[in-house]
């Protein structure tokens, strides 16, 4: 008889749980970043509803400042998976010209934080699917797979409901919505390996390539577009760079790295003796309970 | 930057990875995945060991590292060392408690398997954090602090892991190092578990001489313990027995197919497939299968997923299946071999543990969630109740937060179940609070109760349709509700005297009326008004069979039992009507004087002053008495009764 593997349970468990949520919400959305945790959960959902397409769409929060190469394969996937796209931006982001260069934290706040409140309020979700894993940040270890939030889409780690076994509990009030977390249980080494058994598109800049970039405050940047504002003696240097995580190009830093395959992408995370999350800037905000006091705020 | 030694040989793939990665891939594909449990006192070094597995297996970066070295300078307990426990311990708020209040999850690998550890708190409120990291676990350590030996906090966290079915039980004396690694220490402990682990049922359980500060025994064999390996004990590591003993999944494989239906699959018209996670048992196509409850039975022909039609499925798989007969099957229903299905049931003697900080009531119905399958359903007044400090059974009347207690359960319909200690997916169960929707129990099914079978339901020649026949119309319950003095007895009089003289067939049941005779032994505590309001529901289901129009004037404050006497009924025959009076407005009337009583207290569990109205959210008729007429609202009722609102 078939010896199921760590990776073949993962993939059971998170289908059960996208395919329960689809039976129970009554208008589920998936969040989908483009990054290589949203390339695996599309392929989830692709895998759960076979031969059906997903019953929901895909919601891209968009800041208007991601790599251009995330734009691209994010129009492309979509379009393979015959899944609607939805694409909100704040407008009050946009009216107000928030740009990572010159406000900061605020550029967070006000085009993700707010975006996806205000995109999940338009459409009236009242449950999406994120990508978030355990394993990424303290606060996360103790999330709940379902998380509830209150119609303002606040969180309140003290006031989750028990999981038992894998029945969840889906029924909340109107107004009320849930965060769902299919891939939980994954570390950052079992999505790569996924990506790999499966062949997984993911963005190219996962990939070693020559790349304009500038060094700035310790982070190696890439210079994505012309919107990039060169400071006095600032000048882009050529440099092969890959990212270990994807986010809006002026708040992620690269790597210099030659790993230009799959597998030596994964051997390089192996080898390597830093986080994941390091090379963005969110985590560090209020000390060690940065990322716990923005969910408490609704940020994902 | 500390003195932790170096890591220990079984984690040290390095080599590997630098070496050949591809063949580092393929190794790390076929891993198996194993979830355990750790549970242990507040200061049994828990977080510790955790801690050091993390770190051994490289699951703590630099940075991390670096966080968690000024962290622990900074609150840390361990001097200028690492404490690992700030590591594992999470939310801002237990930092400053220096508690783990709640389940964190982790993660590492070893060379054989990947593994989910459920963090769980030794604090003694959280009996519902154990349960919950337990009831995914294929393993639970225990831990015991080798200066104190077995306490009560690991007798109840013992007792937990066995209610909620784990076979693999490590006894993990730590702390080793502070009694000089002596092996009488540790002989007594384990003859002290032994004993009471053979009391509550523990049929066996792995003893490990350890420290999880020093890492002894951890991933090597320890110089210091030279006796934990012989005649006596196996020395065996953690890490190797971990890596080593069975999941349950492939447990589950070995028994019988069963399968609960999450979604129908229909794309068009030419596929039709049921899509779930196989509990139990394998699946192929040309398996013969029966569909519970239905009782339906066909032929699996294929078994699809996104790579390809599957030669077999097993227990733990997500797939979808088709069958060769278009016959009746959704979401919770259960596939199942077809020569040995599950049984189907709806009273059951069932094991209980109370996770809401609002206690059960009684006769209340909760929705119930088993499988796929969602159900209304009751709880009786508990049997007992477990003390897990002492094991003893207690008499209780309901069950509180943290409680363990043994009652009947009973269903509103036939559901499909095993036994909990058979199937975990057919017999565990949550139940979910009606208003709140928080989950506010989890149960495990013992057995089933025969009664209902027993007493078989009595067929009759002339049916409920034959009846309404006769009187040539639809039955329905006009289902009033709202506060003392809003006006219901006065409306309803009117709606019957009007449908009295259109010749429907009526009959008025009053609240006050019925108090006096069927009802007459039930007070008004929360658990009297819901049986009140039950008994009052089962009669007026009985007079609809009878053809009936019935109309009911309770007060009925909680909306959960509303819904239950709605669920009693057929579609469209329960018609909520709300006397929609404000608080100020039925007081100032007080026809009765009784807001004057309850004012003073000489009247208790009064709706509106002292106990809570749920107004409907959803009623078919509002009246707003401040606005309308009794006769007006009556001929609103009737023209909305006849459809002609």
């Amino acid at each position: 008889m078939k010896t199921l593997t760590h990776l073949d349970r993962l993939e059971a468990e998170a289908i059960h749980i996208i395919r329960e949520v689809v039976a129970e919400a009554d208008k589920p959305v998936m969040l989908y970043s483009v990054g290589k945790d949203s390339a695996v959960m599309l392929h989830l959902a692709r895998k759960a509803f076979y031969p059906s397409p997903p019953p929901f769409p895909l919601l891209h929060v968009d800041t208007t400042w991601k790599f251009k190469a995330m734009y691209e394969l994010r129009d492309k996937m979509a379009q393979d998976s015959g899944m609607d796209l939805l694409v909100y931006q704040n407008p009050e982001a946009a009216e107000k010209g928030i740009n990572p260069f010159d406000h900061g934290a605020l550029h967070t706040d006000m085009w993700k934080t707010e975006g996806l409140k205000q995109a999940l309020d338009k459409y009236g979700f009242d449950a999406a699917f994120g990508g978030a894993r355990r394993d990424e940040e303290k606060s996360r270890a103790k999330e709940r797979i379902f998380s509830f939030r209150t119609s303002s889409h606040g969180w309140d780690p003290k006031n989750q409901r028990p999981e038992l076994w894998n029945l969840y509990n889906a029924r909340k009030a109107k107004g009320e919505s849930i965060r769902v977390f299919p891939i939980s249980n994954w570390t950052e080494l079992d999505i790569w390996q996924y990506i790999h058994l499966n062949d997984i598109p993911i963005v190219p800049l996962y990939f070693a390539g020559v790349r304009p970039t500038v060094e700035r405050d310790g982070m190696l940047l890439m210079v994505d577009d012309d919107r990039f504002p060169l400071q006095p003696g600032e000048e882009p240097v050529m440099r092969s760079i890959r990212f270990r995580t994807l986010g809006c190009y002026p708040l992620t830093g690269a790597v210099e790295s030659t790993a230009s395959t799959l597998p030596e992408v994964i051997q390089e995370t192996l080898l390597t003796t830093t986080s994941e999350r390091q090379g963005r800037a969110i985590d560090k905000d209020a000390g060690g309970a940065g990322m716990e006091v923005k969910k408490q705020q609704g940020y994902f | 930057m500390s003195d932790i030694e170096t890591k220990d040989a079984v984690y040290v793939t390095d080599q590997l990875i630098a070496d050949d990665i591809d063949a580092y891939l393929v190794s790390h594909e076929h891993k198996t995945m194993l979830r355990f449990i750790t549970c242990g006192s507040v200061d049994d070094g828990k977080s510790t060991l955790i801690g050091r597995m993390l770190y051994d297996s490289k699951m703590i970066f630099e940075d991390q590292l670096d966080a968690l070295s000024a962290d622990s300078k900074k609150v840390g307990t361990q001097g200028q060392e690492i404490d690992f426990a700030l590591l594992v311990d999470g939310l801002a708020a237990e930092r400053e408690q220096g508690i783990t209040i709640d389940v964190a999850y982790r993660f590492f690998n070893t060379e054989k398997r990947k593994f989910i550890v459920a963090d769980c708190p030794g604090h003694e409120q959280y009996t519902r954090n154990m349960v919950t990291g337990a009831s995914t676990a294929d393993l639970a350590v225990i831990l015991i602090d080798a200066r104190k030996g077995v306490l009560v906090q690991t007798r109840r966290h013992s007792y937990l892991c066995h209610l909620i079915g784990i076979k693999n039980i490590v006894l993990a004396v730590n702390k080793m190092d502070l009694v000089d690694y002596d092996e009488a220490v540790f002989d007594a402990i384990v003859k002290d578990y032994t004993e009471f682990a053979s009391s509550i049922g523990i049929e066996s359980f792995t003893a490990m001489p350890i420290s999880g500060f020093k890492g002894d025994n951890i991933t090597t064999l320890s110089e210091n313990t030279p006796w934990y390996k012989g005649p006596k004990y196996p020395g065996i590591t953690l890490v190797e027995h971990l890596e080593t003993v069975e999941v349950l999944s492939s447990v589950d494989a070995d028994k019988p197919f069963r399968m609960p239906v999450q979604w129908v699959n229909r794309p068009n018209l030419d596929f039709r497939g049921f899509s779930g996670l196989i509990a139990t048992g394998g699946v192929k196509a040309g398996d013969k299968i029966r569909v519970l409850p239905s009782g339906k039975t066909s032929t699996i022909t294929r078994v699809v997923t996104f790579d390809g039609d599957l030669d077999e499925a097993v227990a733990g798989q997500s797939v979808t299946v088709c069958f060769e007969d278009e016959i009746d099957c959704s979401r919770g229903s259960v596939i199942s071999v077809a020569d040995n299905p599950p049984q189907t049931a709806d009273q059951f003697d069932a094991t209980f543990v109370w996770l809401a900080d609002e206690a059960l009531i009684p006769g209340r119905a909760y929705w119930l969630k088993l499988g796929t399958q969602m159900v209304s359903a009751t709880v009786q007044e508990p049997k007992y109740t477990v003390n897990v400090n002492t094991m003893e059974h207690m008499a209780a009347k309901t069950l509180e937060l943290n409680a363990i207690g043994v009652a009947e359960l009973t269903t509103d319909k036939q559901i499909v179940f095993e036994a909990y200690a058979d199937n975990r997916t057919l017999g565990g169960f949550i139940l979910i609070d009606k208003m709140t929707n928080a989950t506010v129990a989890a149960g495990m099914i013992n057995f089933s109760l025969r009664r209902s079978q027993n007493v078989h339901w009595q067929a009759v020649d002339i049916d409920r349709r034959q009846h309404a026949n006769l009187k040539n119309q639809k039955p329905a319950v006009l289902w009033f509700t709202g506060l003392s003095g809003s006006g219901k007895s006065t409306i309803a009089n009117l709606v019957e005297k009007k449908l009295h003289r259109m010749n429907r067939h009526t009959f008025l049941l009053d609240g006050d009326n019925v108090r006096h005779g069927l009802n007459k032994d039930l007070g008004f505590t929360e658990a009297d008004r819901i049986e009140n309001i039950r008994r009052v529901g089962e009669v007026a289901k009985l007079m609809t069979d009878g053809g009936l129009i019935v109309i009911t004037a309770f007060i009925s404050p909680f909306q959960a039992d509303r819904e239950m006497v709605r669920s009693m009924l057929p579609e469209g025959e329960f018609i909520e009507v709300f006397i929609d009076t404000p608080l100020k407005v039925a007081e100032a009337r007080d026809v009765k004087g009784l807001y004057k009583k309850a004012r003073s207290g000489e009247l208790k569990n009064f709706t509106g002053i002292d106990s809570p109205y749920e107004a409907p959210r959803n009623p078919e008729v509002r009246i707003d008495t401040t606005v309308l007429s009794p006769e007006d609202a009556a001929n609103l009722i009737v023209d909305t009764l006849l459809g002609d609102a």
